[in-house]
């Protein structure tokens, strides 16, 4: 299962620990961790369920490229990192 | 008279109290972000306060005990786009580069206002890009309002200071809590008689000035920087548009336009008595490019006449070297009618005891303000 990290900047608004969490894409990933946790949802997707404009998402240390469809593939000892990009301020 | 009044800000929520030495801050909530509307809902008491993070989006908080303590609620969520939604205005034109399709996405809560007397829990949102939301249990669930949404109409808003449109002004009638009148950015001033089932535009009187010339009188090109409705006749309202001071005496029927303003017809906010229809304030600045006080004096006009006269108010306010402009929500009046506030873009507060014969300046050193709100008991 991959590993999902979130940046602390996050966590003063609300609690998103770092979990294991299965599936084959970015989009199964997200799905998995934020229905065990809706709140965190709404922080990350905007209402399209796209990554919203100022978060940037790695996996493995690479920047994720399918920001509307979540598309990229996620193995099993992936790591993703969920980080606030310097263009939101 | 009010003695308590929030001032939502780009660095967080100050509440201000009347004490017995005058006015100070007495709490302050969500330091370091970016906090750009408050509403106090005098039914029940309720503040609700919408936050917009840079990163993580646009977010709602309610408090129930006055401000002390806040619980984050649902945020207005856009429904899922269609895939094959195709908007219903036609074609851009040939040449022309085809205008980015409008994201069904929360950008910005711009207008929070509660429903009526007799439908408590109720609650209107206006958002960019051009939602209007409807919670009918205090800010827990939200709804599109689809036939506003759904109107072809509503395809020809364009951004008004912001690249997409949005709904800054909810005005729900005292005497018809299904009668709601909204002004948009750019999309003129609408209304609702039934609860939101259906909606019409206002009628004609408006003149945008920053359009061709056969579009400058076409309601829905308009630009109103703010709706106010008169709580003792509601169907006089007032708006500071882009290119002017309207007024409207049916409804928004008609409209018609306050010329001659000294120093300036532009601005922004605009906040009308309590009681008395004809007597409506406004911050001025210098139109549209500038944006800053006429001549660096800050300073309110107010008529008392409906529009025939105006006043210009300069008592307590800086008089050379100021620049500080005036959002839309950031003038307030109390529910007495005496006591007003605004804040500016350099974060100065100033009250007023008196209708703004004259002016205290209540803090110098806020963030950016955007929003003045004094707490009403009805």
């Amino acid at each position: 299962m991959a590993i999902v990290r979130f940046t602390e900047n996050i966590q003063r608004h609300v609690s998103c620990p770092t979990r294991q969490v299965p599936g084959a894409t970015l989009r199964e990933v997200m799905d998995r961790y934020f229905y065990e946790n809706e709140q965190a949802r709404g922080y990350v997707l905007d209402d399209q369920g796209c990554l919203r404009e100022h978060m940037a998402v790695f996996i493995d240390g690479a920047l994720v490229r399918g920001r509307r469809d979540l598309g990229d593939a996620v193995s099993a000892d992936s790591v993703v990192d969920l980080i606030q990009a310097l263009s939101g301020g | 008279m009010s003695t308590r009044c929030h001032v939502a800000t780009r660095k967080g929520l100050f509440t201000f109290e009347r004490g017995p030495s005058g006015w100070s801050i007495a709490r302050t909530n969500f330091l370091g972000d970016n906090c750009t509307l408050v509403m106090h809902d005098a039914r029940n008491g309720a503040l609700l306060a919408a936050l917009n993070h840079g990163h993580f989006g646009v977010k709602m908080h309610r408090s129930r005990d006055g401000g002390t303590t806040w619980q984050e609620i649902a945020a207005p969520k856009y429904p899922e786009k269609p895939a094959d939604y195709v908007a219903k205005k036609p074609p851009a034109a040939e040449g022309a580069p085809p205008r980015p399709p409008l994201d069904w996405s929360l950008k910005l809560v711009w207008a929070i206002a509660p429903g009526g007397a007799d439908e408590p829990g109720v609650v209107w949102c206006g958002t960019l890009p051009g939602g209007l939301f409807r919670s009918e249990d205090g800010g827990d669930s939200w709804a599109l309002n689809r036939p506003l949404w759904d109107d072809p109409l509503r395809e020809y808003w364009v951004g008004g200071g912001a690249e997409q449109p949005g709904i800054h002004s909810i005005c729900v009638d005292p005497r018809d809590s299904r009668h709601v009148t909204i002004g948009v950015s750019c999309g003129g001033v609408w209304l609702t008689r039934d609860g939101g089932r259906t909606w019409q535009i206002g009628g004609k009187g408006m003149r945008a000035e920053y359009m061709p010339p056969e579009m400058q009188f076409e309601p829905n090109a308009q630009d109103p920087h703010l709706v106010a409705q008169a709580p003792t006749n509601p169907d006089v309202l007032w708006v500071q548009h882009h290119n002017g001071i309207f007024r409207s005496t049916d409804a928004a029927g008609s409209w018609s336009e306050i010329t001659g303003v000294h120093p300036s017809v532009f601005g922004f906010p605009v906040a009308v008595h309590p009681a008395d229809p004809n007597t409506a304030w406004f911050v001025p600045a210098t139109k549209d490019e500038k944006r800053f006080p006429v001549g660096g004096r800050v300073v309110v006009t107010r008529t008392r006449d409906g529009g025939q006269t105006f006043e210009m108010l300069t008592r307590g306010l800086p008089q050379e070297h100021a620049y500080d402009l005036v959002f839309r929500h950031a003038l307030d009046v109390d529910e007495s009618g005496t006591r007003l506030a605004f804040g500016s873009t350099t974060g100065s507060v100033w009250v007023s005891e008196n209708a703004g014969d004259s002016w205290q300046v209540v803090s110098s050193h806020l963030p950016p303000v955007y929003a003045v709100r004094f707490e009403k008991t009805r």
